[in-house]
């Protein structure tokens, strides 16, 4: 699984970060989508998944 | 995980309503793996769309209508739904489980999502005038855009969250632009006197009149056009283009006749079933909150997705009590807030980090002891940083009187 992020679609709402803390930050000045993990292990999947869902802004794609 | 019909194949499921939380309920029924048939109907021509970027990026020209596309083509096509545009429902048989469309279609089905939406509240007399906008639909935020690049003085009705942030897209434009309504403070209602506040600082100094406080009584017009608005002391703001942004109504008219209980939407119970086999989500659900203990009735973006999500898996059999904290943003000028929880009007408001006059803050609202709510001012991740604060104020008992 391979994840994008669109810092200029971001809203910085952070949901990404509730649903999957270990693949998503967000910037202490803006609050915009930090990638900490663009290649997240398979136990991570759901979550990511998740994370792109609650996108309120769709800023998350996601490549199988 | 799948359910069953009568005859024990894959269930049918009609999704009324094609916007996000219509879209969102497909998208994960199938990322669930149910494989029955989905149908989506949707009264609007148009493929599903998000609406956030209609009073902002869309408005200001920032972005093409395309961008503000839910999926592609492509996406849409791999989620093996049936979609139906342009062909609103009329009629909703419970007992017989099925919906009648418009056009004649007659769709049963073993579930139905009811996620139709609001409709904007209009002032009397103005379908009769031209040059006056509602803003809910990409149609109506392009007619609106036509109006701003053609007109000169805008006046905006209603100082909630989306007349806020249509006069301040209209004020990027350069457009000379009034915002009435019967706070005293844009968004009061919202989040309160303190951030109201600011916020009315805000507009002033962008150079937004605001003419709050005070009712609006209707519109004047000369020749088939809107000519001002007329204020419950009799003054008349002129204008040639005047946007009714004074919040809206669940779209249940076609349900009138179904048996549901409708009250401020569609009444559902914890799990947001209104009736055995029937759900609703989104703009026109209102549940119960157990958290709350309480009817909700949400209109936010972040709901139409999360409640969507938890009622697929309720139709799949996998479902809980749906008992979200709310999450709203606005963007308005160089501002973004980001609103976690419950801002009641009573609240007793803190400012806890950062600085009101810096323009970058968060407030926490405290209710009967708990915080029930955070707001982010140019703040976003210590705002959400916060969230557990309201996540621990639902779980707590309820204080006793």
């Amino acid at each position: 699984m391979k994840v994008v992020v669109d810092e200029e679609k971001c809203v910085a709402a952070g949901q990404c970060v509730n649903a999957a803390m270990d693949v998503f930050d967000q910037r202490e000045e803006d609050g915009i989508v930090v990638l900490l993990d663009e290649n997240p292990s398979d136990d991570l999947a759901d979550d990511v998944r998740t994370a792109a869902a609650v996108c309120p802004a769709l800023a998350i794609r996601i490549e199988e | 995980m799948s359910i069953d019909d009568d005859a024990g194949g894959p269930a049918r499921v009609l999704v009324v309503g094609a916007s996000a939380s219509g879209l969102t309920t497909v998208e994960a029924l199938r990322r669930k793996g149910h494989a029955g048939p989905i149908t989506v109907l949707g009264d609007e021509p148009h493929a599903p769309y998000d609406r956030p970027p209609l009073s902002k990026q869309v408005l200001s020209g920032a972005w093409e209508p395309e961008r503000a596309a839910l999926r592609t083509r492509d996406v849409l096509a791999a989620l093996d739904a049936e979609f139906v545009f342009g062909d609103p429902a009329v009629a909703l048989d419970v007992v017989g489980r099925s919906v009648r469309t418009e056009s004649g279609r007659e769709l049963p089905a073993d579930a139905i999502v009811i996620a139709t939406g609001v409709r904007p509240r209009q002032l009397p007399g103005q379908q009769d005038l031209a040059g006056v906008h509602v803003l809910r639909t990409l149609d109506d935020c392009l007619a609106l855009r036509g109006d701003l690049l053609a007109g000169s003085r805008l006046v905006v009705v209603g100082e909630g969250v989306l007349g806020s942030e249509i006069a301040a897209t209209a004020r990027t434009l350069g457009l000379d632009v009034t915002l009435t309504g019967p706070l005293a403070a844009p968004m009061a209602l919202q989040v309160g006197p303190l951030v109201s506040g600011v916020l009315a600082e805000l507009h002033t100094e962008r150079g937004v009149k605001l003419r709050l406080g005070t009712g609006v009584v209707g519109l004047t017009g000369e020749g088939g056009r809107v000519t001002g608005v007329r204020l419950a002391t009799d003054e008349v703001l002129p204008a040639d283009v005047v946007v009714v942004a004074i919040g809206a109504i669940p779209a249940t008219e076609w349900l009138a006749d179904s048996g549901l209980e409708l009250d401020n939407g569609v009444v559902c119970d914890s799990r947001c079933r209104a009736e055995e086999g029937i759900y609703a989500v989104g703009d026109v659900a209102r549940w119960h909150h157990e958290g709350l203990g309480r009817l909700v009735r949400l209109e936010n973006r972040t709901n139409a997705t999360e409640q969507a999500m938890a009622v697929a898996a309720e139709i799949l059999g996998e479902g809980r009590p749906y008992t979200p904290v709310p999450y709203f943003w606005t963007d308005q000028y160089d501002a973004k807030l980001q609103v976690h929880g419950f801002l009641p009007a009573d609240a007793e408001v803190d400012v806890v980090e950062g600085d009101l006059t810096a323009r970058r803050f968060v407030a926490r609202y405290r209710s009967e002891g708990r915080v029930t709510g955070v707001l982010g001012w140019n703040m976003p991740k210590q705002a959400r940083l916060r969230r557990q604060e309201i996540v621990d104020g639902l779980d707590a008992p309820a204080p006793t009187h």
